[in-house]
């Protein structure tokens, strides 16, 4: 075994909190240094092992095991794919830029930083586990800093800030007790006593060995459904997303948005999909009728929203939807794009929620009747909007373009209606996102503003760093692409496999 | 020299490209070397595209034959998106058409933007523009195509909007880009049925698997595919009913008009249709609905341009009308008609918004032609230019609209005699409004209060070279044999048919008379006129009210219904989900209210316990000894 990469990755954030609590709250510079340090290494480590991912071989890379509590099958057991490559890196980007993003916070600046990095810590650890007693683990270990930095940091709007820290730590909760009953029922079902583990490579063996019935795989798929997908803020499990961006402070919604929310597509590919494959067959055209209802009900909310965050919360449940419909039309080009697209969301939507921080944390407005004309003070700003907001409307040369039309491609031979009516969502999105980004930004000068600094230094480097995946993504989606293909390639048999399996619920929309 | 220009073609989008990054990021504060950057790699692009042409022509690459290079751009699974480019004389024309008046727009431009303080910006979108219409004209297949498709459309939302500051070009910069994403959404289900129903988007591949499907399948499914597809160039070319985008998108800079809303972007629509010819010309239903959506068009969007008053939104709808015709020509079957045509409009429309540009600069950013006049003595070259645009789109010998518009009229008559018809009056109206545009704001007599005066060099040079395209640009179309050239399925014989000729002159010359007498001589009240014709006055001049219509049909299911949805989310959704924590809330209350901590509350509790147990055993007690007592 070699350099502990993943290990560092994960623990480097870890072991920085650790540092952190140890100097006194005044080295507030220091601190966000470190912390910058800390989310710099482990950044540097992803991209090492995202261009050292051999894709010709795929399959779990960089893997490293070590033996824990036996007696249940519980190993310390990392390893990355072409699934949960992309994420861990979209993970390590947006964490550093969430850094950046925070870095005039005032108060408790020690205490916010050692927050925000187990926070990231806990994100990187349910995308590199290879067992899903860490995967849990590392869940419940991010929804605790989620919770209290809502609650300190967070802004009061629409609804109190505790209110919103409420919701969206219980539907966390409610995600995870769903999902703990379902990976229990896993773990038991699988094997019989004496065999039992939680390797997920060994549950997927389990599974194409046939110990696992028809009607338990379709019993365990809901439970995890309703887990990841309150998590992927389905329909009707969606509305902790607006209230809970709204109330957090800008890094907490960037990584709620960018990668948190992601670990709930990543746990139906990794476990709905590939351990539980016919309950997944199952309940399919079900997800596909809600991700429908997901694209255009969020859009037509976000439509008549007045808070920039709102108008954010509701888009990206909108574009959950691209998501799930994605996942549920089953096929290798489909799911390819869903994954596809949940890095690319998860770049655009951080990228929005810096932006719009950075216009809050200096204006303290982030009501659209109340900003206008940003764009003759603003100019970075506004080019960071429009960067994210075209990417949003799926422009080609940024990064959303490729994941949105891969994933029509799957999906609209296999459920016409309710693709026709999703891709019908492109001209929502334009609709509500444009007009944002004309009221927000453009019209005439608003002498209101001038007091105001347009970004420089460190909080440029936000939109620097996600633009740069923005852009360089779209114009190379192959850069994308080849990983996750790598990825999604070994599922291609079981794909097919199961497209002969007959639809038993509903199906032929 | 032409065979490195041929097989380098692909750096002709990617010159602009370049300036539009290098603008972007470093020169974006100095105009004067942000122009030269934009000018420069245009003009790099201009000769690469001169040397293609050249191969082009000598070589042996025709329509049936052309050259073709793909790289892989993102492959999944068996899915494979490319990116390539095509070179047939078709994409040499767009090549050098796109380039030319790109070139002469961006010179243009160094006069138009020399006191605005945005003009680094202007260059690098006008650059990033032009790019991504190359990148488009030289597409290998429908994804590229619909990837430029969209670029060129930010392009122009970007440059409708540039002056950000005004309200009515950002919302006019918004309009443009959701009525033509409406079109790009019945686009990209066509291109999505294409994908999946032959598993290719490339479009030598369909050239071959499309007629077979045809053959086997009938024209069914096809038909739907090709309507969808159709949607697309509806949306961007501006055909009814999505045309109204184009006239509000006058608010961009007039270079911007001339390049993007006259010249290039809007005939994307017209090219794609070209392009996938062999879908849609198989397709009798389809070709039916295009000739007579562009036929409409062109008629419709001519009675409305007689009676507006802006000069540039004059020219708009004027375009409109002009892009309608060429919709036309494809739907009654003549592809050479239609890029001939979409070649010469190119040359007399960017001319002719040129000239817009320099009038209203030289009113000071007046646009009403009625507040013009007598303009020919304070602007004798821009007046000579505009004359020069006008009897070219009036279809005036041997001006370039001639030969080109002929060539639709004749093609329109062999396939229907209404839609011929059509054509023609839509001829007599364009020679009637462009006459009254021109005689309105150029004779007459000068206003004591009128600023105008000659433009500057840098603007007069583009108007000049445009204004000598007009004239040649038909003729040598007309007698070098464009259609041996750009044809599709057998080489289009070039002839003029004298009767529909001289019919079309004809109605121009009365038309011309009829101006002449009411804006000039003065003989009829164009005032009294338009209370004569009260109702189609007040229809046109207000456009129909196709704007008042969307905009209902906006507040009714856009906003209304989001609204609905919106409360539904709160009061529904959110209500449940308040609801349960209510509902837990609750019953923690109540069992909160079991441990309150007082020693008395537990006692009593406890004795009610007591009670109640005791109570219950003297139950069963006495159930039991009743039992016993049946037994015995």
């Amino acid at each position: 075994m070699g350099f502990p990469l993943l290990s560092t990755v994960l623990l480097a954030p870890l072991l920085m909190a650790l540092v952190i609590c140890f100097l006194p709250r005044e080295a507030r510079e220091q601190i966000r240094v470190l912390a910058a340090a800390a989310m710099g290494l482990a950044t540097c480590l992803t991209l090492y092992a995202y261009a050292a991912y051999d894709t010709a071989v795929g399959g779990m890379q960089f893997t490293e095991q070590i033996p824990w509590v036996t007696d249940l099958g519980v190993s310390y057991s990392l390893g990355i794919d072409g699934i949960s490559l992309p994420m861990l890196l979209l993970t390590d980007v947006i964490g550093l830029a969430s850094v950046f993003s925070s870095w005039n916070i005032e108060k408790r600046a020690k205490e916010f930083f050692i927050l925000l990095l187990i926070l990231i810590a806990g994100v990187t650890g349910t995308f590199v586990a290879c067992d899903l007693f860490i995967f849990l683990l590392c869940y419940e270990v991010v929804v605790i800093p989620i919770y209290i930095m809502v609650l300190i940091w967070g802004s009061t709007k629409r609804v109190p800030k505790e209110y919103s820290g409420m919701k969206l730590t219980i539907f966390l909760l409610m995600g995870s007790a769903f999902m703990l009953v379902g990976i229990v029922s896993l773990y038991l079902g699988a094997y019989p006593a004496g065999q039992r583990t939680f390797d997920i490579q060994a549950l997927i063996m389990a599974s194409q060995m046939g110990n696992m019935s028809a009607e338990f795989q379709i019993f365990v798929f809901l439970l995890l459904l309703t887990g990841f997908g309150s998590l992927l803020s389905m329909f009707p499990f969606h509305s902790w997303s607006p209230d809970g961006y709204a109330g957090a402070p800008t890094a907490v919604s960037m990584i709620h948005a960018g990668v948190l929310k992601k670990i709930g597509g990543y746990g139906l590919i990794r476990l709905g999909l590939m351990v539980l494959p016919l309950g997944a067959k199952f309940w399919a055209p079900l997800i596909a009728g809600l991700a429908m209802i997901n694209v255009m009900y969020a859009a037509y909310c976000a439509m008549v929203q007045k808070d920039l965050k709102y108008i954010i919360g509701y888009s990206s449940v909108s574009h959950m939807g691209y998501v799930l419909l994605g996942f549920a039309a089953l096929n290798v080009v489909s799911i390819s794009g869903a994954i596809a697209n949940m890095v690319a969301h998860g770049i655009m939507a951080s990228l929005f929620f810096s932006q719009i921080g950075y216009v809050y944390e200096k204006t303290h407005m982030r009501s659209i009747p109340d900003l206008k004309g940003l764009a003759h003070y603003f100019p970075r700003v506004t080019i960071g909007f429009m960067l994210a907001g075209m990417a949003s409307v799926g422009l080609p040369g940024l990064i959303e373009f490729v994941p949105e039309v891969t994933i029509f491609m799957g999906t609209i031979g296999v459920y016409p209606f309710f693709a026709v009516i999703a891709i019908a969502g492109i001209i929502f999105t334009a609709l509500y996102i444009l007009r944002m980004l004309a009221k927000v930004l453009f019209g005439p000068k608003d002498e209101h503003f001038a007091k105001y600094e347009d970004q420089k230094g460190v909080e440029v480097l936000p939109l620097l760093l996600l633009g740069l995946f923005l852009v360089g993504f779209g114009i190379f989606p192959e850069l994308l692409m080849r990983v996750i293909d790598s990825g999604v390639q070994p599922l291609a048999p079981m794909l097919a496999a199961l497209s002969d399996v007959p639809m038993l619920l509903g199906g032929g929309f | 020299m032409s065979e490195f220009a041929l097989t380098h073609a692909w750096l002709i989008p990617l010159l602009p490209a370049l300036a539009f990054v290098v603008i972007g990021f470093f020169t974006r504060l100095d105009k004067s070397i942000s122009a030269k950057i934009a000018i420069s790699m245009i003009s790099v692009s201009f000769l690469l595209a001169l040397g293609v042409l050249a191969a082009v022509i000598s070589g042996p690459i025709t329509m049936d034959n052309p050259l073709i290079q793909k790289v892989l751009w993102a492959k999944m699974g068996t899915l494979e998106l490319s990116m390539g480019v095509l070179v047939d004389p078709m994409t040499a024309m767009m090549l050098i058409v796109v380039t030319t008046v790109a070139l002469l727009v961006q010179i243009y431009s160094v006069g138009y933007m020399e006191h605005d303080p945005g003009a680094g910006r202007f260059f690098a979108f006008l650059s990033l523009f032009a790019s991504s219409m190359l990148g488009l004209v030289i597409s290998v297949n429908f994804l590229q195509m619909y990837a430029f498709w969209e670029l060129v459309g930010v392009c122009s939302y970007l440059l409708i909007g540039f002056y950000y500051y005004k309200i009515s070009a950002r919302e006019a910069a918004k309009k443009a880009f959701i009525t033509t994403r409406i079109g790009d959404f019945g686009m990209l289900l066509g291109i999505l049925l294409l994908q999946i129903t032959f598993g290719t988007l490339d479009f030598m591949e369909l050239k071959e698997l499309v007629p077979a499907y045809i053959w086997i399948s009938g024209t069914g499914f096809m038909t739907v595919v090709g309507l969808l597809l159709f949607i697309g160039p509806i949306g961007k070319s501006g055909q009814f009913p999505l045309h109204v985008w184009l006239p509000d998108a006058m608010e961009g800079p007039t270079p911007v008009s001339a390049l993007i809303h006259a010249a290039t972007m809007v005939v994307a629509g017209v090219y794609l249709v070209g392009r996938a010819y062999f879908i849609f010309s198989a397709l009798p239903a389809v070709m039916t609905v295009i000739a007579w959506i562009g036929g409409f068009t062109a008629f419709f969007a001519a009675t409305i341009a007689i009676t507006q008053r802006p000069f540039k939104r004059i020219l708009a709808y004027s375009t409109i009308s002009q892009l309608g015709y060429m919709m036309l020509a494809l739907g009654v079957g003549s592809l050479t008609a239609s890029m001939f045509h979409l070649m010469t409009h190119a040359f007399f429309k960017a001319l002719l918004f040129l000239c817009a540009g320099a009038v209203i600069e030289a009113m000071n950013e007046e646009a009403d032609i009625f507040k013009m006049g007598g303009l020919r003595h304070r602007m004798p070259t821009t007046f000579k230019c505009m004359a020069v645009g006008v009897l070219a789109i009036a279809g005036v010998p041997p001006f370039a609209g001639f030969f080109s518009k002929d060539m639709i009229l004749a093609a329109a008559a062999e396939v229907s005699m209404p839609l011929y018809l059509l054509a023609a009056a839509t001829a007599f109206l364009t020679a009637f409004y462009m006459a009254r545009l021109l005689f309105v704001a150029f004779f007459g007599e000068v206003r004591e209060d009128c600023p105008a005066h000659e433009t500057n060099s840098y603007m007069r040079m583009p108007l000049v070279v445009l204004a000598v395209l007009a004239v040649v640009s038909g003729a040598w179309g007309h007698f070098a044999g464009f259609g041996e050239w750009v044809y599709f399925g057998a080489v289009q014989e070039e002839h003029i048919d004298f009767m529909i000729a001289g019919s079309s002159v004809l109605l121009t010359l009365i038309a011309f008379a009829l101006a002449y007498e009411i804006y000039v001589a003065k003989r009829f009240s164009a005032h009294l006129l338009a209370q004569r014709f009260g109702i189609l006055y007040t229809l046109s001049y207000n456009k129909y009210y196709v704007d008042e219509f969307y905009t209902i049909v906006r507040n009714t299911f856009v906003d209304k219904l989001g609204a609905v949805l919106y409360w539904f989310d709160l009061h529904v959704v959110d209500g449940v989900v308040n609801g349960l924590a209510k509902g837990v809330g609750c019953l923690s209350c109540v069992f909160t209210a079991l441990q309150n901590g007082q020693a008395q509350r537990y006692v009593a509790v406890f004795y009610c316990g007591v009670i109640v147990l005791v109570a219950y055993s003297v139950f069963c007690a006495v159930r039991i000894l009743n039992l016993l007592g049946g037994a015995f």
